[in-house]
């Protein structure tokens, strides 16, 4: 809580230079009184719901893998298609506007999964579709999932890297 | 000698400006909340028949700039300027529509404040005597804001609480020099403040102190207690910033009682719709306070009310670039 005289403080205005340290300290005491009045977001719940629906996405996942094995494919063939149906799946439940709605309620459940890669890119692609092919959905597509992607193989560069190390 | 001008940011007008007649039109959202019954038109869908969201924007501030020249009675040909804004990059919904209204047009971007800094500006324009006749529209559009602002529409995110929703619609009102119908009797013009507020899902709280700055400029040029109105209101703050603004205010001592309510509160069921903090958008403050407002003033249920429109006058380049979020409020007031 800002003290009383910080909190007098936080309207009124510098009318000279000097007084920019003044304007400093009404920053801190009004930010500190925004950080106390901003509801805290429910932690639990979102790491539960999180957890019990990005676990559900994964078991369809596994279900739609059992498929693929059971036509005799082993796991390594039956991952990619099972990929692309979940990632299928992600972009149709994008176009009927669904995907939206599960990751409001879902939050990182719907976000981390192929699923939500999947959203990312079929979100941009149909809001920048009217920019036309090449400069709108072309050029913006991968406007979310491009840094997951350049990040993602930073990190696999430098992980493998590590392994290579240890191995040594 | 700037004769109308009382204290350090009011205006007095001395010939004010008749409110002659209003236009509001909003989505479907909107449509379902509890001020849906003083709206003049409620869309069944976001597109309104267009292409693009940008198209369907455009339309939606036309027609109410339609609605509000043919509730004014008087011809388009004889309006003198038409002043519109809205929150898209160079403001082409008020530029485009300004092509298809053929009015002399005076652009202006005050983000969410657009509504009462465009009625100001007309204010003064009549009072002058540079006019007879003025339009002043603004609008907004959810679909075109998110991907002005945030992200792509259908993007897997959880919404902080603190965000807002905004709102789709457009309003406009057309001031006369004479006639009658509810004036808008004074205008401060509010200082950008910036507090260093910078998150962009917390807009209530980087406005909050440049409404209450404004409200207290007020106070301090005309001398009018806050008491002294049947209601005022802000324009987008939201609940966490409302309730950051009738501290500030209290804190400055200048209380605002139970006839300060907000429009982003205002224009939704906060309760059943899930909008966050509330709504926000150019046409949230214009809506509420050309539809709903001017209407419970017609009813005789209000006389004299105070808005201050607020702004958060960020882009998505200054907040990506870590920059702190300045805010504006301008206010107007509207007397029987």
């Amino acid at each position: 809580m800002p003290s009383e005289k910080a909190r007098k403080q936080i309207t009124k205005m510098p009318e000279t230079i000097q007084a920019a340290q003044e304007q400093k300290r009404r920053q801190e005491a009004y930010q500190q009184l925004v950080a106390e009045r901003t509801p805290k977001p429910p932690y639990l719940r979102h790491f539960l719901v999180a957890f019990m629906t990005g676990g559900a996405v994964c078991a369809l996942g596994q279900f739609v893998l059992g498929i693929f094995m059971g036509r005799g494919l082993d796991i390594n063939a039956a991952s990619a298609p099972t990929l692309a149906v979940m990632i299928l799946l992600g972009i149709v439940l994008t176009a009927f506007g669904i995907y939206d709605e599960f990751a409001e309620f879902a939050g990182a459940g719907a976000a981390v999964p192929i699923t939500g890669f999947a959203n990312t890119v079929a979100a941009s692609a149909m809001d920048f579709k009217h920019e036309g092919w090449v400069l709108g959905m072309g050029a913006k597509m991968f406007i979310i999932a491009g840094p997951v992607i350049v990040y993602g193989i930073l990190s696999g560069v430098f992980a493998s890297f590590i392994t290579y190390i240890i191995r040594l | 000698m700037a004769s109308k001008k009382i204290g350090k940011a009011t205006v007095k007008f001395t010939n004010p400006p008749i409110i002659a007649g209003t236009g509001t039109i909003v989505g479907p959202m909107e449509g379902r909340g509890p001020l849906a019954k003083d709206i003049d038109v409620i869309l069944p869908d976001l597109t309104f028949g267009e292409k693009t969201g940008e198209r369907s924007e455009r339309k939606l501030l036309e027609q109410a700039a339609q609605i509000a020249i043919e509730r004014s009675g008087i011809d388009k040909g004889m309006i003198d300027y038409y002043i519109a804004g809205d929150l898209l990059n160079q403001i082409i919904s008020a530029s485009f529509s300004a092509r298809q209204l053929a009015i002399p047009f005076i652009g202006v971007y005050g983000a969410c404040s657009t509504c009462s800094m465009g009625t100001t500006l007309g204010g003064m324009i009549i009072d002058g005597g540079f006019a007879d006749y003025v339009l002043v529209a603004c609008s907004s559009h959810y679909q075109t804001a998110e991907r002005q602002f945030r992200y792509p529409i259908e993007l897997n995110i959880q919404h902080k609480a603190t965000s807002q929703y905004t709102v789709t619609g457009a309003g406009a009102l057309v001031l006369a020099s004479s006639g009658n119908g509810p004036r808008v009797t004074w205008a401060t013009t509010g200082r950008v403040i910036d507090l260093g507020v910078k998150d962009p899902y917390n807009l209530g709280a980087a406005m909050a102190p440049a409404a209450c700055d404004t409200l207290l400029r007020h106070v301090a040029d005309t001398g009018c207690a806050p008491d002294m109105y049947d209601l005022i209101l802000t324009g987008d703050l939201g609940s966490l910033g409302s309730q950051l603004f009738a501290e500030l205010a209290k804190d400055a001592g200048c209380n605002v009682g139970n006839n300060y309510n907000d429009c982003g509160l205002m224009i939704f069921d906060t309760k059943t719709q899930r909008v966050g903090s509330g709504a926000s958008g150019c046409a949230c403050a214009a809506v509420v306070t050309f539809g709903h407002v001017l209407k419970e003033m017609e009813r005789g249920n209000l006389k004299k009310i105070l808005l201050i429109a607020t702004g958060a006058l960020l882009s998505p380049l200054s907040f990506q670039q870590g920059e702190s979020i300045p805010g504006v409020g301008h206010a107007i007031v509207i007397e029987l």
